[in-house]
């Protein structure tokens, strides 16, 4: 049976432990945007020693490249990126106090292990549902690197975003395994 | 000589990259519906129903069906007997930029390695066939990156034949799993040289869903391997179910005597592209 679980962000440990894969999700509060050229340019400033733009203790972060807001509308279309290319970067994230990452796709055997390790989850939101999901943003702004475009770092206010949760803290794994 | 003035294709090229970025083919809400009806599978019947209402969202409020507003190709067939009046990739590439920025479309091409973004989403990848007669046909996809990192190619051998063929799709797609965005549409090029065979494929993704190829012996094979990928079971968005592919397309050439190239290219649900006759 499929449960129905509230939430606002920031996420605390209790928060990541009451989830099961499977679970439905409507999240609301902060999120932070970030994809490929973001984490990348993160970790450069990371390993300067410089702070991050945004506070990682029980942060979510979207894995979201939007489309400029048209006149009248907070964003463009919002749907989740592939999550795995950014596997090489999830755990040192997980080890700072982010406590879930949105995107789409299956994650690799080190970023599931850190999900049980720094008790964290992943979510699915639907790929390819950009102008759906954009009904559930109220709020953005760039907090950074805006000369990445449409990969700088946004702050979105969502209200029930609705999301899977794919991989819970306990090793469970959503997505159909299939033999090739 | 039938002249075609830069400026024109420029203008309908701006055009149809927001018009195919915002409103699906009728043939694919069609195949989206028909999945919809047809899942028995709870998750998988509910991402289809969300996708039916993302697009439904789509039309009413002008918005992309997607944020991946994709890398702009064209496939264009250019009449012998057409004079184009002016630069034709010149045209192209500024009926992107203007479409893209009025569009409110999204930038997603960059230099490989320094990752700068073009910030207008040129430069276009453009294919050229000539053909007789006095028509322009532009045919137009905006290509998702998420799908377009699962496609693949091989160079077979000969004695591998078909089952080989199909044994390599079907591992593309099982590998593939969710990250596609399935149930989308593959396209599969076989033949031709090691270039040629991926472009058949992407050019396979241009035909109706509804239309049969026009060999039936290749369209029994493309029925096969429908029934064979779907049988997969991934389902929509990789949760399980009936549907992982929407069609199967293939596009076939004839190759050296030492080779068999496959490729196959892989599209996600929002299979979006457009076609305007000059």
């Amino acid at each position: 049976m499929t449960r129905e679980i509230k939430l606002t962000t920031a996420l605390t440990d209790e928060d990541v432990s009451s989830l099961r894969t499977g679970d439905k999700v409507l999240l609301s509060g902060k999120v932070y945007t970030a994809r490929d050229a973001a984490h990348k340019r993160l970790f450069t400033e990371l390993e300067q020693g410089l702070n991050p733009p945004f506070s990682m203790q029980g942060a979510v972060i979207y894995y979201v490249g939007p489309t400029p807001a048209p006149p009248g509308r907070v964003i463009g279309s919002a749907g989740p990126t592939t999550s795995s290319r950014m596997d090489v970067y999830t755990p040192r994230l997980h080890s700072l106090g982010v406590k879930a990452t949105i995107g789409k796709g299956r994650r690799g055997e080190e970023v599931k292990k850190s999900l049980m390790e720094h008790k964290a989850v992943y979510f699915g939101a639907t790929g390819g549902a950009g102008a759906l999901l954009s009904r559930c943003i109220t709020g953005s702004r760039v907090l950074a690197y805006e000369d990445l475009g449409p990969e700088a770092v946004r702050e979105l206010e969502i209200r029930d975003f609705p999301l899977l949760v794919v991989n819970d803290s306990y090793g469970g794994e959503l997505y159909v395994r299939v033999d090739s | 000589m039938r002249s075609i003035d830069a400026r024109e294709i420029a203008f309908q090229v701006s055009r149809m990259v927001v018009e195919a970025n915002v409103s699906l083919p009728p043939d694919v809400l069609r195949a989206l519906e028909a999945a919809f009806e047809s899942e028995d599978h709870s998750a998988g019947r509910e991402i289809l129903a969300q996708l039916l209402e993302n697009a439904r969202l789509a039309g009413e409020t002008g918005l992309p069906l997607c944020q991946d507003t994709g890398l702009a190709v064209f496939f264009i067939e250019m009449g012998c007997e057409c004079r184009i009046e002016g630069d034709l990739y010149k045209a192209i590439n500024d009926g992107v930029r203007l479409g893209y920025k009025k569009g409110y479309l999204r930038s997603s091409v960059c230099h490989p390695l320094t990752r700068r973004n073009t910030g207008d989403n040129t430069p276009a990848v453009v294919h050229m066939d000539l053909v007789p007669g006095d028509r322009m046909i532009i045919r137009f996809m905006p290509k998702g990156g998420g799908s377009e990192n699962m496609s693949g190619a091989a160079m077979l051998t000969p004695a591998q034949g078909w089952e080989g063929i199909k044994r390599f799709v079907l591992q593309r797609i099982a590998q593939a799993g969710p990250n596609p965005c399935p149930p989308g549409v593959v396209g599969v090029g076989i033949g031709g040289s090691f270039d040629q065979a991926p472009i058949l494929a992407k050019k396979a993704l241009f035909r109706p869903l509804d239309r049969d190829h026009d060999d039936p012996e290749v369209a029994s094979l493309e029925k096969e391997l429908l029934q064979a990928v779907n049988a997969l079971g991934i389902g929509p968005m990789g949760m399980g179910g009936r549907t992982t592919a929407l069609g199967v397309k293939m596009e076939m050439a004839p190759c050296h005597i030492a080779s068999l190239p496959v490729a196959v290219n892989i599209q996600c649900h929002s299979s979006r592209h457009k076609e305007v006759i000059l």
